[in-house]
């Protein structure tokens, strides 16, 4: 299997050893230009994630979106930043100054973070670390800290009450989002994201063979990017805007730019894990292709996420809570005994993984059923308790 | 290896400092005209009323901790899912009886009321 990066690092290596640079600064321009590749491609493809969730929510609500700017409205987001940029900071008297400053930061910070380990095409990785899913999920609880620290900094009473909610709503969903990740991993025998790519030959996605572990993991993305159904953390018709009500200029830019890279993110995690990362016909003979593969996969499920926000109307706690406690981590908690058992069945991959996919539809079916049912329940408890009261 | 931590430990300096920068560029091209009014906490209008750190519900509280004793022992998943393939089925059996225990205390704290949000 030959690879791209390999290709490109032996012409690079060979231009710097001729330039007669010693070991240890090419090391260091190694990281420098992976780290500059990563930022750029990291900045800029949220500047068309922004245009194109604003173009899709006006198509679904039959407007045009924005369209002045640029062909096709795409440099609306350019100017947009470029007036945030120039906009008056403003900081609260009462504010505590030191995490007030600090969170915008740590927020994008923790997104960034997650650049490093997505693999964008074969050998195409900022860092193929041999813990890589581990590492996924101990940068996502950092992203969390820094909702929590400009809810509370802040010293509004919509703010902290975001801040709460952020707490309760990405702690919850993490567990299932976590139970989910470990189905892929349990598979491959790795944590390395690039292995897990590689372990997915031959059209045998996880997503595919586990499709009930691919839903669950959709969900607790959904909620962890604070999305709706789950967008409780910024209601807007309930605590304005939820933890950055006090954000203006450049620092509330930071809190949107977290927001849309982790959409991207989230994507690309579900693509690497469940849907075979850049995985597609003739990729192996010619590995540009799967950079091409990789992103239509990712973009196809952020196109999933913009149209279930622009459509969805949004939970109340009680129930997102329950959702996660009640649906979502038994749910997990069972598929992960499943996949499990069904990796030690001794029979033939290809029976074993038909076997896997029908018990997962299955369990979906069941989840879905008892879900509907429970809900009917309160209907007509509802309805029966206001023929009473009227 | 080396490497590898190389670009990590390069790639974290530079997303912890990038965002910084840019704030402090905007300072030097953004107004700065504060007054008491503006800085006063934005409640739509309102003044605000009291404190805002005051006692919070203890249901919060309640769900951090059941998180905190899921979050560790999820993790604890990790490990044995990458060891999995090379382990007989010893592994699976013990897996059960630890994923058996999180069910019980996932039970627990549902008929204790702890996932009732009230």
């Amino acid at each position: 299997m030959d690879v791209l990066k390999p290709q490109i690092g032996d012409w690079w290596h060979a231009l710097l050893q001729g330039a007669g640079l010693s070991s240890g600064w090419i090391v260091f321009l190694d990281a420098l230009v992976i780290t500059l590749i990563l930022l750029g491609l990291g900045l800029t493809s949220v500047l068309f994630a922004v245009w194109l969730e604003r173009k899709l929510a006006a198509r679904v609500q039959d407007r045009l979106g924005p369209n002045r700017v640029g062909p096709y409205g795409l440099v609306q987001t350019v100017a947009d930043a470029l007036k945030l940029l120039t906009k008056e900071d403003i900081t609260p008297d009462n504010a505590e100054r030191l995490s007030y400053n600090l969170a915008p930061g740590l927020a994008v910070f923790a997104v960034l973070m997650l650049l490093l380990v997505i693999p964008f095409g074969p050998g195409l990785i900022g860092a193929d670390i041999n813990v890589g899913v581990l590492y996924l999920v101990a940068m996502g609880s950092v992203g969390i800290m820094a909702i929590l620290m400009a809810g509370w900094s802040s010293n509004n009473k919509y703010a902290l009450l975001g801040g709460f909610r952020a707490v309760a709503q990405l702690l919850s969903y993490e567990i299932p989002m976590i139970l989910s990740m470990s189905v892929p991993v349990l598979f491959a025998g790795t944590m390395s994201m690039e292995k897990l790519v590689e372990q997915q030959a031959h059209g045998r996605w996880f997503g595919v063979v586990m499709p009930a572990a691919f839903f669950l993991y959709f969900l607790a993305a959904l909620a962890e990017n604070e999305r709706t159904p789950f967008d409780l953390l910024e209601a807007d018709s309930e605590i304005v805007a939820g933890y950055h009500i006090e954000y203006s200029g450049m620092k509330f830019a930071w809190f949107f730019l977290a927001f849309f890279l982790n959409t991207l993110i989230l994507s690309a995690i579900a693509t690497t894990l469940f849907l075979g990362g850049w995985r597609g016909p003739f990729v192996e003979q010619v590995p540009a292709l799967g950079i091409f593969y990789f992103l239509a996969k990712s973009f196809v499920l952020v196109f999933a996420f913009m149209w279930i926000r622009a459509t969805f109307p949004r939970l109340r706690i009680d129930q997102m809570m329950a959702f996660a406690w009640k649906v979502m981590v038994p749910t997990g908690l069972v598929l992960v005994l499943v996949a499990a058992v069904f990796v030690k069945l001794p029979v033939a991959p290809l029976v074993r993984d038909v076997l896997l996919f029908l018990v997962n539809v299955f369990i979906l079916l069941v989840v879905a059923g008892l879900v509907g049912r429970h809900l009917r329940l309160q209907i007509k408890r509802l309805s029966e308790g206001a023929a009473v009261v009227s | 290896m080396l490497n590898t931590y190389a670009v990590i430990g390069l790639y974290a300096l530079v997303a912890l400092t990038f965002p910084f920068i840019v704030l402090l560029f905007a300072r030097l091209v953004r107004p700065s005209k504060p007054n008491p009014l503006k800085n006063s906490t934005y409640e739509c209008g309102m003044e605000t009323i009291g404190d805002t750190w005051v006692q919070f519900r203890a249901q919060y509280y309640l769900f951090a901790l059941v998180f905190v004793i899921f979050d560790v022992e999820v993790v604890f998943l990790y490990p044995w899912a990458v060891a999995y393939g090379k382990l007989g089925l010893f592994a699976l059996v013990e897996m059960a009886l630890f994923i058996g225990l999180l069910a019980v205390a996932l039970v627990y704290a549902w008929r204790k009321g702890i996932l009732e949000w009230q």
